[in-house]
């Protein structure tokens, strides 16, 4: 295609995209009829993170979460049904029920269960890194986080670490710009979360998290910086989340105008329109989603028929 | 056969580790820069030289450098975590209790974290923030195991079964008993050096030991409170009281069947910590001792432990915080004198 990419990549993307978004309003509508138990934090307006990012990477290559999840776990080929039995707690569940929502993940496809303590997961993808180094395995670890994040402790301790010692991670912060309902601008001074990189003596770049390619091309490019030796990177994606912060958050927060704005650049909105001026048709994309619809039905089936774990299995897992 | 202090033994048992498997490693602050001490009390003293890539100084960074422990875990390494002082331990409180602790757990059972933390206890003459007794804060943390050794044959094969343990678990070493030498050596340490045998052993996680026979009263405890016990033990037999003092030698999981049948025998317990009394270690021995032996007491339960504050700086203070023989040897005494 004249963009660069094939038709079937720039498909795979998108199909990524709305798997992700179509898994999260399914999941959305199922909590709040109270079919589905726990909390839930969203990802909907973030997809192109997730996609993009994970697209860079290759197989042996391992990703830390955080209570956002289910994109990154999507994004990484989890298999959405182990997923959405785990969300309704079942013995198929990814974790077997003892994770949930939080902490989805599933080491054989490269996802740490994922670490709901903000700032938690950035020195253990850091440490993951530091093993790929240690066993000169040319492995890259990837630390999702959100803007938040950055004000963890952890968030500079891991950094210095990992310049410091070269190694394989890249540092992926979706800014959406809000840690639950204080906007970043409260809570932070510099303008570019990215500007943080400097004072590690790391690449530090902002890009637009909602396209997908400049995502993956940024992502592709640290990747390899990482697979090379050459060291981290901190890598800025600026996004938004289009649906409230767990739960019932209406986001009453965002205003109008902001989020009026945000819609109009979500991520698949903006893409489908990319595609289509690539010559793909409105048809073929819908074809995509009415696919991916089915594969969430199922899912969903297949959680919902699936066994609950015994009660008793509470006592398993601890130790090996 | 050769007699080694503690710290002697952990680093042989570091050595002979980290020699067997190489995805062992160290890492923690201060621990092998040529000229420096090999860590806070010298156990990883000069093996830097031996494995210079295994030895891996880090920056004051608690919270940053336990999570890279369980991030290295997680793709096969077997990290061995050195803290300077149990207290800084809260720094990296989160990595701990949420991450290590958890991981495992969270998913499913899927995944493994071998990982050793060591960490060095003690009220010795530093203050509130340099003394802590650690392990009741962990002993009620679900997911990681605890050992305590008293002594330098101890020390040895409980780290290297901590080693080769494929879960999470944090060895608690006494300041007044590692015997470390020169600048780092420790006013009034007690000798718990030991014979260590050439050939290779291991000692079980969760298995204690009977550290002194004896027929009237059973004596609980670890680390230095354990020497302190057999020293009061010594004291009161002259008097023809027989103690039996046992050293479980690990918290989690704890060795019930040697403390009750112990307790079958001298129906008397007296539990010695050298942390404060709240919460502490003596309380969930003793409420499990009141659940399931009360029938075998003849007399009460016994706590000896600091008061319920931080500790303090004066020497006239510390020694009135810490449990010392002469109060065991009194409560010894009043047990003896209301159950005879």
């Amino acid at each position: 295609m004249k963009c660069g990419y094939s038709k079937e990549q720039l498909l795979e993307f998108y199909r990524k995209m709305v798997l992700i978004r179509e898994f999260e309003e399914r999941v959305k509508f199922l909590f709040l009829e109270g079919i589905m138990p726990g909390t839930i934090h969203q990802y909907q307006g973030e997809e192109a993170c997730a996609v993009g990012v994970c697209s860079a990477l290759q197989r042996g290559d391992i990703i830390t979460s955080t209570h956002r999840p289910h994109g990154h776990c999507i994004a990484m080929g989890m298999d959405i049904k182990s997923m959405m039995a785990e969300l309704f707690g079942k013995q198929t569940g990814c974790c077997k029920g003892k994770g949930g929502s939080m902490h989805m993940g599933d080491i054989e496809k490269g996802v740490v269960p994922a670490i709901a303590i903000v700032g938690g997961g950035i020195p253990v993808a850091t440490g993951i890194a530091f093993g790929f180094k240690m066993k000169k395995q040319p492995r890259v670890a990837v630390c999702f986080m959100g803007d938040g994040a950055t004000n963890e402790g952890t968030f500079h301790e891991s950094l210095n670490m990992a310049s410091i010692w070269n190694l394989p991670v890249v540092y992926a912060v979706e800014n959406n710009f809000y840690g639950a309902s204080t906007h970043v601008s409260l809570v932070m001074k510099v303008e570019k979360i990215s500007e943080r990189a400097c004072a590690y003596k790391i690449p530090g770049i902002t890009v637009d998290g909602n396209d997908v390619i400049k995502v993956y091309e940024t992502a592709c490019e640290a990747v390899e910086r990482a697979r090379k030796g050459e060291g981290p990177t901190l890598i800025e994606l600026l996004t938004y989340r289009i649906t409230g912060h767990s739960r019932r958050d209406p986001a009453l927060y965002q205003p109008p105008e902001e989020k009026k704005k945000a819609l109009e650049n979500e991520p698949i909105k903006k893409f489908s329109e990319f595609l289509i001026s690539m010559d793909i048709t409105q048809e073929e994309l819908e074809k995509i989603r009415e696919t991916v619809k089915e594969e969430i039905e199922d899912a969903v089936k297949y959680a919902m028929n699936s066994p609950d774990p015994l009660p008793q299995d509470t006592l398993n897992d601890l130790f090996v | 056969m050769a007699r080694l202090t503690i710290a002697e033994a952990l680093r042989q048992a570091i050595r002979e580790e980290m020699k067997r498997d190489e995805s062992v490693y160290c890492i923690g602050e201060d621990i092998g820069i040529p000229g420096g001490w090999g860590g806070a009390f010298t156990v990883t003293l000069g093996l830097e030289k031996e494995f210079p890539d295994r030895i891996i100084n880090t920056p004051i960074s608690e919270a940053g450098f336990f999570g890279v422990a369980l991030g290295s875990s997680l793709v096969g390494l077997r990290p061995i975590v050195d803290v300077q002082y149990g207290d800084f331990l809260f720094c990296a409180m989160d990595q701990i209790a949420n991450q290590i602790a958890k991981l495992r757990y969270m998913s499913g059972g899927k995944i493994k974290t071998p990982i050793v933390i060591r960490a060095p206890v003690g009220v010795t003459g530093r203050g509130a923030q340099h003394s802590q007794m650690m392990e009741p804060f962990f002993q009620c943390l679900p997911g990681i195991k605890i050992v305590c050794p008293a002594t330098a044959y101890d020390a040895k094969g409980l780290l290297k079964s901590a080693v080769r343990n494929e879960n999470p678990v944090m060895i608690f070493e006494h300041k007044l008993l590692y015997g470390a030498k020169g600048a780092r050596s420790e006013p009034g340490s007690i000798d718990a050096s030991s014979e260590i045998p050439d050939e290779e052993y291991l000692i079980p996680i969760g298995k204690g030991t009977v550290r002194r026979q004896g027929t009237d009263i059973t004596i609980v405890a670890t680390l230095l409170m354990m020497h302190r016990a057999c020293e009061a033990a010594e004291i009161v037999e002259k008097e023809g009281i027989s103690v039996e003092v046992i050293d479980p030698r690990s918290l989690v999981p704890f060795d019930w069947e040697i403390v009750k049948q112990s307790i079958a025998k001298t129906g008397r317990l007296i539990i010695v910590e050298e942390s404060p009394r709240r919460g502490g270690i003596g309380a969930e021995i003793a409420a499990t001792v009141a659940e399931e032996m009360l029938d075998f007491l003849v007399a009460p339960v016994k706590r000896i432990a600091a008061p319920d504050t931080p500790a303090p700086f004066s020497p006239v203070m510390e020694k009135f915080y810490v449990p010392d023989t002469v109060r065991i040897v009194q409560a010894i005494k009043e047990m003896m004198s209301i159950s005879s």
